[in-house]
């Protein structure tokens, strides 16, 4: 009977031995079922079908649009003849003034506004290069008409043909002739108007990616998380975009209200709430929360613990540029030098990306690179060309808002481009260079000359300039929101909590097995080494003394 | 409840002293705190085992079994009357610890050796009281408010931060770990090295010199 009430305790302990140690392994289930919910499936079959556009208009069978095209001007006009709120629509969106609505009673923020970027620096003064990626015709100076209708470039968004191309120093105007752009060597065709109209529709990653896969000036440059690899990504570049899985567009999370398309990002945060779209049908702008709610993880409940103060993307794209390399460093301050020749050059560096130019410096590109993490509650402050600032120190051109006190606030992943760029010295204020111009201009791609460059684009501005000028190392913010990688890519859970991690200089929140109190951590360890000196000296002790006393006994 | 109680053939006394449940008890909190102590230190960054994330799991689920079978302790320790072994006294506490400062090492007898219904010199007393009245249910606390601390706000607690939670539960651990390096050493201090750790396993205890218990350590006093 004894014996047998002991082996039963031998069973229960053991029992509880095994559910310890089987614990760890046994936590993590997969969400493999959740992909084959019917609702979903069917959701997806009928937006994916073959001709599953929901549209009741065949463009190539109206009659408007039967002619030929002499220039694009005309197009917009025709596309106008039907689509009659249109003009007045696009006239009110960012995209056509390139200045941010009620972003600042101060100054005008935007492109076109009083702020700038440490890549060309500003728009102003430099016009018939930026406005290549204008949604108008004809933006080369600051007296473009911002009121003409058929001013409006249509195609840029809605050809689905993808033949459709801008000059890249035309001012927005597609070539009239077959053009070579001596920089690229690249050969620009007049667009096929007839044949594109006929299949205009809802713009897709292509159409937006024409200007913003290659802002500041070609490929990769500026986001880090927008390129030509996001046109058809594969579904480890990212999940959402997936061109054989989910091939979601860009409108899908950037929602659209009569050409407003949400997602700009200056003082106001592009998504105000954080909601999932069962509270609320019409946000404003799909956040990753309005699909996934704020509990997402269904196994893992730590995960789900972070939501509060770890945006998703912080975990969720483990790199930017994962394909493509992208600018990381542009140091103006070495631009200008020549070759034997005296003529400009550019130097090829690693990664088949160049590391100088003489019309723009030096370059230091980067892949697969680990964002810089940063508190942010959805809003950039932007300094203004007017804004004093500290020579002495980095100037964060824009930064993400945002605090660890602040519950609208999360830990978000940035890239942040740093730069060497001038400003006045004697002002203490940054400046807009005039870069591009014609033969006779002062820009600096012409006469290699800072001070005059520097000069034109002030006066082009109205701003006083000193005519002294220096270079200051300057930071460009980047929230890092594309490119969500596939479940296995996370990022792990020591990647931020160690010391040395992603995380390392985050201010404001205690992180288990980041922040180690290293004093008590010390302490303790310390404390714990003289008691086990202490033991052993006394049980040494213990051993001589019995010896001894053995020996005399 | 009668003890058995026998005379080996080497004159020393063996008696039946732990019983089942406390050796089961003893054994399974020490796998669990050696489990933790790894653990936990994994989590806080001192070492690396598991790999965090699951040392957190297993961290969280070690924690919250302690809680519950502690529970269990609490229940038994007032059930069977076993508390008044904990009750706090400085007789004899000097001679105690002048034994283990100098009489252990001139081979003198311990001053107060284990009985049947004595388990606990004073200085064990001391220590295990605080131990199990304090220094536990502290780390049993504070571990619990760092697992909830996503909670804190529905709970209503304010004006707490994480960074000193996490702090006291740090400094808690090394207590423990402290508590760990001395008692496994004391075991050693028996009739012979294992004889305390065998004792644990058997539940029966030989204790080298007879003597006598005086009343006041007498688990239930005449």
């Amino acid at each position: 009977m004894r014996r047998q009430a002991r082996r039963s305790w031998l069973l229960v302990t053991a029992i509880v031995a095994a559910a310890v140690l089987a614990f760890g392994p046994a936590g993590a289930k997969t969400g493999a079922d959740e992909d084959k919910a019917p609702g979903r499936k069917l959701a997806q079959n009928a937006v994916m079908a073959p001709g599953g556009r929901w549209t009741t208009v065949d463009h190539s069978k109206l009659e408007a649009l039967q002619k030929d095209f002499a220039t694009p001007e005309e197009v917009t006009v025709a596309c106008l003849s039907c689509h009659t709120q249109a003009a007045d629509q696009i006239h009110h969106t960012i995209h056509w003034t390139w200045i941010c609505d009620n972003c600042s009673s101060e100054a005008p923020m935007g492109k076109y506004g009083r702020t700038i970027n440490n890549f060309c620096i500003a728009v102003p003064s430099n016009e018939p290069r930026c406005t290549s990626c204008h949604i108008g015709y004809g933006w080369k100076d600051k007296n473009f008409d911002f009121k003409a209708n058929n001013k409006i470039d249509c195609l840029v968004c809605h050809d689905t043909t993808h033949t459709y191309e801008k000059y890249p120093a035309g001012a927005g105007n597609p070539v009239k002739e077959p053009t070579v752009f001596p920089e690229s060597g690249k050969t620009y065709e007049p667009p096929d108007y007839k044949k594109i109209v006929g299949k205009v529709g809802k713009p897709d990653r292509i159409n937006c990616g024409t200007c913003h896969f290659y802002g500041g000036g070609g490929d990769a440059v500026k986001h880090g998380d927008l390129d030509s690899s996001m046109a058809m990504p594969k579904k480890s570049l990212d999940v959402h975009m997936d061109a054989e899985g989910q091939n979601f567009a860009c409108q899908r999370c950037h929602t659209t209200k009569n050409h407003h398309i949400a997602g700009r990002l200056y003082t106001t945060p592009a998504a105000p709430e954080r909601i999932s779209l069962t509270e609320a049908d019409l946000a404003s702008k799909i956040a990753c929360e309005s699909c996934h709610s704020a509990a997402p993880h269904k196994t893992d409940v730590k995960s789900n613990d972070h939501t509060d103060k770890v945006a998703c993307q912080a975990c969720h794209i483990p790199q930017f540029a994962r394909i493509i390399p992208t600018k990381m460093v542009w140091d103006w301050s070495t631009a200008g030098q020549k070759n034997a020749e005296g003529k400009p050059f550019k130097k090829d560096g690693p990664l088949g990306k160049p590391s100088y130019d003489s019309k723009k410096g030096d370059f230091v590109w980067e892949k697969n690179v680990v964002p810089e993490y940063r508190w942010f509650n959805g809003a950039m402050s932007h300094k203004l060309i007017t804004d004093v600032i500290d020579p002495s120190d980095v100037v964060a051109l824009n930064q993400p808002v945002g605090s660890p006190d602040d519950p609208k606030s999360r830990i978000m992943p940035f890239k942040v481009h740093r730069g060497k760029q001038p400003y006045d010295s004697v002002q203490k204020t940054m400046v807009i260079p005039n870069l591009f111009g014609g033969k006779d201009s002062d820009a600096y791609w012409v006469k290699y000359d800072w001070k005059k460059a520097i000069e034109a684009g002030m006066a082009y501005v109205d701003l006083p300039f000193s005519g002294e000028f220096g270079f200051v190392s300057t930071e460009y913010y980047y929230p890092t929101t594309h490119m969500v990688a596939p479940r296995e890519q996370v990022v792990r859970c020591e990647e931020c909590h160690s010391p040395a991690g992603r995380l390392k200089d985050l201010p404001g929140v205690y992180i288990p097995g980041r922040d180690v109190s290293a004093a008590v951590t010390g302490l303790g360890f310390t404390a714990s080494g003289l008691a086990l000196l202490g033991v052993l000296g006394h049980g040494a002790l213990r051993f001589i003394s019995r010896k001894k006393r053995e020996g005399r006994s | 409840m009668s003890t058995p109680e026998n005379t080996t053939t080497n004159g020393r006394r063996s008696f039946y002293l732990y019983t089942r449940y406390e050796r089961f008890w003893h054994w399974f909190q020490a796998l669990l705190i050696m489990l933790l102590l790894l653990t936990g230190f994994e989590v806080h960054g001192s070492i690396s085992l598991l790999g965090f994330e699951r040392a957190v799991t297993v961290h969280n689920f070690l924690g919250l079994t302690w809680l519950i079978a502690f529970a269990f302790f609490v229940f038994w320790v007032f059930t069977t009357g076993e508390w008044k072994q904990y009750v706090p006294t400085t007789k004899m506490m000097f001679e105690v610890m002048a034994y283990y400062g100098y009489g252990i090492f001139a081979g003198q007898p311990h001053p107060c050796p284990k009985r049947p219904d004595a388990k606990h010199n004073p200085l064990q007393r001391m220590t295990y009281l605080s131990l199990a009245a304090v220094l536990l249910p502290f780390q049993m606390v504070t571990g619990l408010l760092y697992y909830l601390y996503n909670s804190w706000a529905e709970m209503g607690i304010t004006g707490l931060s994480l960074e000193v939670v996490a702090v006291a539960h740090l400094i808690g651990a090394f207590a423990i770990l402290l508590f760990l390096i001395v008692h496994v050493y004391m075991t050693t201090t028996g009739h012979t090295l294992f004889a305390h750790i065998k004792a644990m396993f058997t539940g029966v205890e030989e204790v080298e010199h007879a003597s006598e218990v005086a009343d006041w350590e007498k688990k239930t006093p005449a």
